[in-house]
């Protein structure tokens, strides 16, 4: 039942005194609007955001605290002065560090997943289960054990592997690469098996029909699957952290956590603005991509993307 | 119950023969060889590495060097680490499990009743525009990382910051208060930050999902608007509830790094916390192995719980 209908059966009552009816309307009609759920959820948002905004603004303070604002707003820590982010070769580093490690990262975790995704879905033998159940533990181990346990064993077991970037490549790859599995998973339950029937009926072998028919069909959960994974290691930092050989090799991330517990400048909330752009920009390219794969379907918009996540 | 697995393959085995369409015989391997490269690289770098912190957790110390010797084979383990980390965790390290699991328990809590409110709200009282914008309110804390939250809360929270001015200035309090200086609450207010909007996401789509006829029914059958939400809709979205329980939890059970960016003093010291301080230290990090392995032993009931109500869900549908 709609509102509206909802509201024409009680806008009978008008000769009622105004507060007894809407006491009787707040008994009748449990769709009517509820003030308070909705002052929680802005007082929520509201309380999500303002602090962030605070963080935003701060990185473009004139002054030296990092507390309050101080003598006007600037591009100072930004690249006017040398201990800032774009000046401070230290910082420069760790940008070209962090996007190294998340293309990377990127590259090679979302091939892995989606083909493992595919493998699963159609795979109905023994060892799928074992397969699925290895894949899920790995995307609910909380994080510390994860990095931990990359640690010790790249640092003790398989030292051939240096600690430095491609030891963080590879933890966070084993991190990353369950999201791939479960987006990809969803869209395959959601498209329909006769589209490739059709096409192997019609001749088509199975590789070409994997390459011509599954993929474009999966691109909409390919393009969220690169957006997801790369916001989600260029922000990364436990993992990166343990398996980080010298300092060169620290990510963005790394440097802002290890900066935050002494006096930080303005510089370090240039840094995780400059991480909150990147993500953002990645996150709206690939919802641009979802949207252009998907142009023709019957879609949920963000709330079908939401759904995925 | 295994017979009844057997049933369902056995109905699958024969509703879904292999032999694909238009007379095109797939080989057995070629679905599973696309698993292979994920397959491997799990092996190797997710459950060898987890066998890893066991073989270390169980294993000896180079005398001289001090670095961790796994042991690989059960049958030659020690128990020494194991045994001292015991010793602690019921000796002078009680207080931090005790607090880490008051911590976890106080912090989901907050995140349950603000986080249900706030996805009742958008899944049952919003128009379709709108329920798109605070969908993307809701989102984005996803992408935006959780180190820039909690120093949105450094800047904020510090002796000359916005919070102390405010509240020096309606004299709520005479002084700046330190909440940067080892106190729970900062702890606290940072663990449902960071962590609520895993709690709000699920929870929204479990709620979207209910069926409004059967709210309809329990209004028609006499109830008034609050017996019906707790008779009908709050046992309904207990999985829901259950699931994104366990979604937050697990982490916050790990988290070291809200501690040290929040407060850093011995007061607030998390388990996370003791399993960062060792794997830094040389000669320690057996004792890093030793308390991974407690963290699993707590955390195998919600991970156990995640699993299963997952394989559930998939199984639905």
């Amino acid at each position: 039942m709609s509102q509206a209908t909802a509201e024409r059966a009680t806008a009978g009552a008008t000769d009622e005194p105004r507060a007894a009816r809407r006491r009787a309307s707040w008994r009748r009609n449990p769709w009517r609007k509820p003030r308070i759920l909705e002052a929680v959820t802005w007082a929520y948002l509201a309380w999500s955001i303002v602090p962030l905004t605070v963080a935003i603004l701060i990185s473009f303070n004139d002054g030296r605290s990092n507390a309050s604002i101080q003598g006007g707003l600037g591009f100072t820590w930004w690249w006017s002065d040398p201990d800032s982010l774009f000046k401070d070769p230290e910082l420069q580093s760790a940008i070209f560090q962090s996007v190294r490690l998340s293309v990377a990262t990127m590259l090679i975790a979302v091939p892995i997943g989606v083909a493992f995704a595919i493998g699963l879905d159609r795979w109905r033998g023994r060892g799928s289960g074992a397969a699925n159940f290895t894949m899920l533990l790995s995307f609910v181990m909380p994080e510390i054990v994860l990095g931990v346990a990359m640690f010790m064993v790249i640092a003790f077991v398989l030292t051939f592997i240096p600690l430095g970037t491609w030891a963080q490549v590879v933890g966070l790859v084993t991190y990353q690469v369950s999201y791939p599995v479960i987006i990809v998973r969803a869209r395959m339950l959601a498209i329909d098996k006769q589209y490739e029937e059709a096409a192997m009926d019609l001749g088509a072998p199975p590789r070409a029909t994997i390459r011509r028919i599954l993929i474009p069909l999966l691109s909409p959960a390919i393009f969220a699957s690169f957006a997801i994974v790369f916001a989600d290691s260029i922000d990364d930092f436990v993992t990166v952290r343990y398996l980080s050989g010298p300092a060169t090799s620290e990510p963005l991330s790394v440097k802002i956590y290890n900066f935050s517990r002494g006096s930080p400048t303005p510089a370090i909330n240039a840094a995780a603005t400059l991480l909150m752009v990147a993500t953002t920009l990645v996150v709206v390219l690939g919802y641009l991509g979802y949207r252009a794969a998907t142009r023709g379907q019957r879609r949920e918009g963000v709330q079908g993307l939401a759904g995925q996540i | 119950m295994s017979t009844r697995r057997a049933e369902r393959q056995r109905i699958r085995r024969l509703t879904e023969p292999e032999a694909a369409p238009g007379g095109v015989n797939l080989p057995r391997w070629f679905w599973p060889s696309f698993t292979l490269p994920g397959i491997v690289w799990l092996l190797l770098f997710f459950v060898l590495p987890l066998y890893t912190v066991i073989a270390i957790a169980f294993g000896t110390v180079d005398p001289v060097l001090r670095t961790p010797i796994p042991v690989w084979q059960p049958w030659w383990w020690t128990t020494s680490h194991m045994t001292e980390a015991l010793d602690k965790a019921f000796g002078i390290f009680s207080p931090v499990y005790v607090r880490t699991f008051l911590y976890v328990v106080v912090a989901s809590a907050i995140s349950l009743v603000l986080g249900y409110a706030v996805a009742y709200f958008v899944a049952r009282h919003t128009s379709r525009r709108k329920r798109a914008l605070l969908l993307i309110l809701l989102i984005s804390p996803f992408w935006i990382s959780y180190l820039m939250r909690m120093l949105a809360w450094i800047n904020l929270l510090q002796p000359e910051g916005y919070v102390n001015e405010i509240l020096t200035f309606l004299h709520i309090t005479p002084e700046p208060i330190g909440w940067l200086e080892g106190r729970s609450i900062t702890v606290i207010l940072g663990l449902v930050y960071g962590y609520i909007p895993y709690m709000i996401l699920p929870l929204y789509a479990f709620l979207d999902r209910i069926d409004q006829n059967v709210l309809e029914a329990g209004r028609d059958l006499g109830g008034s608007p609050v017996s019906t939400f707790f008779r009908v809709t709050l046992p309904l979205s207990r999985p829901g509830i259950l699931a994104s329980l366990v979604i937050v939890s697990l982490p916050m059970f790990g988290d070291y790094f809200t501690n040290t960016m929040l407060s850093g003093s011995p007061n607030t010291t998390m388990i996370g916390n003791l399993i960062d301080d060792s794997i830094n230290t040389t000669g320690q990090q057996a004792e890093a192995a030793v308390l991974i392995l407690i963290l699993m032993v707590i955390l195998i009931v919600p991970i156990w719980y995640y699993l299963r109500s997952t394989a559930k869900a998939a199984e639905a549908r």
